[in-house]
């Protein structure tokens, strides 16, 4: 079989076919671009609550008979030893007054001394799903007096995540099914017109394969085509609507992935979804004409 | 060459009896005209041949080749011993004529210097040289059933099967037709002609099979439709 041949056919009928071509690309671009910004603002749901759930600290409360400075700076490692922790930030007992004084009214605490404060711990977790298990880790730790962690914070919080997780990952599901769905029936319209062109060479005497190839060569470069263009047109969209975003008084606070972390990953699931679609479509499309 | 015997078959689907019983030989060399009611089972008969049905019982082996067994993957093998012809000529309208008929060439493998040839040859053949660049849109009915069967014959199949191949054209058109079906049985090609008109049939002495309700009614070496 002559290569030639294969890829003038491919891009003949790509051509000659022009409107549905035109119309498997644009679905299949507007296909991934609802899946990708679903994606995207899960993601970016996700990494807001991370940072939402970043400033849930956990104190750590140093027992008096660790007074010395040194040796209560000694417990950082065993703190950071626990897998869950992802900081442990000192704080002496003469920072934790300043702290306190600086927030109320030094005047109220006057007489009072730096040794009323312990020494102290800020720690940060990795998942605070796992709080109540770390908190009990951390108290276990000789020298640790008393753990101060808000737990039902911590729930609520696990709860919400949990939620937009599931919920993240129906829509997505859904999306895909429906996705595929949507493309392989355009594909399927889109080579209804051909099965004569196909009926006419089995009753020449073309082997299936040999039919079959520059189907696999169109869908290839169509898939190609709208993963590209769906890739650069989420992009767009994106920096705009997150440009947008920053620049709104809401968006001081928030924190959104920038595009160039996601890029990569982005394309190539783009790339490889739409390449699937337009050959495995395609030759599935085909496959009930090349019963005869 | 087409050896039946004792073939029928039966469309589930309608729950038909298309062919009963049906026993013929055709050899290579011969010029058949196949007639009989509409209905009777014609159309089945040559998809028998070409393998697009398969008998329900008995044996058809067309070209050496065992319709009944025949795998799948081996079908086209078969297939290009073959040259088929429809009513509807079943041309490819984004083509013009010169490609139509290369086509066939082409998705058999054949080398570009070969098709470069051979195309020209047929065309010339069958009365359309200098109609290459047409589309098919742009010539009569007479003209593209010419694509058509230049396009059956591309290949040098052994046989040619038609299926009314007249049945869209005017009475001077079809006997034009038939007697290009003649030239091309003379050149040594297998042909068999399946048509309704009484009168070209008549028109030539060629072996006549008839077919009513599915069985084998007459066979006459000498023409004559219906015996008439
Ligand atoms: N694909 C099919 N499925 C079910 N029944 C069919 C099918 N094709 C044909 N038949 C039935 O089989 C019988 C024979 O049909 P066939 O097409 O062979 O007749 P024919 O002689 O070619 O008729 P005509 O002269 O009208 O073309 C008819 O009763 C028809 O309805
Ligand atoms: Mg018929």
């Amino acid at each position: 079989m002559r290569l030639g041949y294969l890829i003038r056919e491919g891009f003949r009928s790509i051509t000659t076919h022009g409107f549905m071509s035109f119309a498997t690309v644009a679905i299949i671009v507007a296909c991934l671009i609802i899946m990708g910004s679903v994606s995207l603002l899960a993601m970016n749901i996700d990494v807001l609550i991370k940072d939402l759930e970043n400033q849930n600290e956990i104190v750590v409360f140093v027992d008096e008979s660790l007074s010395d400075e040194a040796a209560a700076r000694d417990l950082q490692r065993n703190i950071e030893a626990i897998d869950n922790v992802s900081s442990a930030q000192f704080v002496s007992r003469g920072e934790a007054m300043n702290n306190f004084m600086s927030k109320y009214d030094a005047t109220l605490m006057e007489g009072i001394d730096e040794d009323v404060f312990r020494h102290r711990f800020i720690v940060h977790l990795n998942d605070i799903a796992y709080m109540s298990q770390t908190k009990t880790e951390l108290e276990a730790i000789r020298g640790v007096a008393k753990v101060n962690a808000h737990l039902d914070y911590a729930k609520n919080f696990v709860t919400i995540r949990n939620v937009v997780t599931a919920v993240s990952m129906v829509l997505i599901v859904m999306l895909v099914f429906v996705s595929f769905f949507i493309m392989s029936n355009t594909i399927k319209l889109a080579t209804f017109g051909r099965r004569e062109e196909i009926a006419i060479m089995k009753m020449v005497g073309a082997t299936n394969s040999f039919i079959r190839l520059p189907f696999v060569v169109e869908g290839l470069a169509l898939g190609m085509m709208g993963g590209a263009i769906a890739f650069l047109a989420e992009w767009g969209l994106y920096n705009l609507v997150t440009g947008r975003l920053v620049n709104s008084a809401a968006g001081t606070l928030l924190n959104v992935i920038p595009f160039r972390n996601v890029a990569l990953e982005l394309f190539v699931v783009f790339m490889a979804i739409s390449i699937l679609v337009g050959v495995f479509g395609g030759v599935n499309a085909i496959r009930n004409y090349l019963k005869v | 060459m087409v050896l039946m015997k004792n073939v029928r078959k039966v469309y589930e689907s309608s729950n038909t009896v298309a062919l009963d019983n049906v026993s013929l030989t055709i050899e290579d060399g011969e010029f058949v005209f196949l007639v009989g009611p509409s209905g009777s089972g014609k159309t089945t008969l040559m998809k028998l041949i070409t393998g697009e049905v398969r008998p329900t019982s008995g044996k058809v082996v067309v070209n050496d080749f065992d319709m009944g067994t025949i795998k799948r993957r081996k079908l086209p093998k078969m297939r290009r011993t073959l040259g088929v012809v429809f009513q509807d000529y079943r041309l490819i309208e984004n083509m013009n004529v010169y490609d139509n008929v290369a086509f066939a060439m082409r998705v058999v493998g054949a080398p570009n210097r070969e098709i470069r040839t051979r195309v020209p040859y047929i065309l010339e053949l069958v009365g359309l040289d200098g109609r290459e660049k047409r589309m098919p849109g742009e010539l009569s009915g007479g003209e593209q059933q010419r694509v058509a069967i230049a396009r059956a014959l591309v290949n040098s199949p052994r046989m040619i099967v038609a299926d009314e191949p007249t049945g869209n054209l005017d009475p001077v058109r079809s006997l034009e037709l038939m007697l290009l079906l003649e030239k091309i049985n003379e050149m040594g090609t297998t042909v068999v002609v399946v048509t309704h008109e009484k009168e070209l049939v008549n028109a030539f002495s060629k072996r006549v099979i008839t077919i009513d309700s599915g069985e084998k009614t007459g066979d006459s070496s000498e023409g004559g439709y219906y015996g008439v």
